[in-house]
């Protein structure tokens, strides 16, 4: 299991694939992997998006994926999962938060990753500030509910 | 005896400071906390709170050392 968080842009399918070989004693184990990127947008309610500057609560926000996570693994028979979150200035189109899952079967990698990334969305804290094209820089209010 | 109060994001703005030392006198609770820190303001609708990095309820005690944390609803991912 590993949770990092990156002040510097990253790049998930690299992490991936580091972790995996990271961890080689789950090399034949797992026969499912789900991943979920998240991506910043260069739209948002209706106004062209510049950047966006992430803040957290370095220490709460590691312990509280580090729950999430260790929720997940009550749940589901995991393996092994990753969770890798950006902070700072990001820019459109660069990774926000990458999640994987490793299990035996392809229904447990689909819960689980669904569940980390949900309870991440509402109680990992970090906050988006955007900065509009207009130059108007505005705080995230909420979270959607993940649906156009 | 003192305890740690730490604010984040547009909660952080809207107040004007990141944390406050404060002496742990007259303060039981973390609502006790927000009101002794912020005598003028009223806790904003939804705001979060968390001791020692654990969600709590505003009703929720406080000791000596604890850090405390107001904040708005989270919005990473």
């Amino acid at each position: 299991m590993d949770i990092k968080i990156c002040s510097e842009a990253f790049d998930p399918w690299q992490e991936i694939q580091s972790h995996q070989h990271s961890v080689a004693d789950i090399a034949g184990k797992f026969g499912a992997t789900n991943i979920f990127i998240g991506t910043m947008r260069d739209f948002n309610e209706g106004d062209d998006v510049k950047g966006m500057t992430l803040e957290h609560y370095p220490g709460m926000t590691e312990k509280q994926l580090g729950k999430i996570v260790a929720e997940a693994l009550q749940q589901w028979p995991v393996i092994d999962a990753l969770v890798v979150h950006r902070v700072g200035d990001i820019l459109p189109n660069e990774p926000i938060v990458l999640v994987a899952v490793w299990t035996s079967h392809r229904g447990d990698a689909f819960d689980a990753s669904r569940y980390i990334m949900e309870a991440l969305k509402s109680r990992a804290p970090f906050w988006k500030k955007e900065l509009l094209e207009s130059e108007v820089e505005r705080w995230l209010v909420k979270n959607t509910d993940g649906y156009l | 005896m003192s305890i740690k109060v730490r604010y984040f994001a547009s909660l952080k703005e809207s107040i004007g400071r990141s944390e406050d030392i404060l002496g742990l006198a007259g303060m039981a609770t973390v609502g006790d906390v927000w009101r002794y820190a912020n005598p003028n303001k009223a806790l904003p609708d939804n705001t979060l709170a968390a001791v020692n990095m654990d969600y709590v309820e505003l009703s929720s005690p406080v000791k000596d050392g604890d850090e405390v944390a107001f904040f708005p609803p989270v919005t990473g991912g």
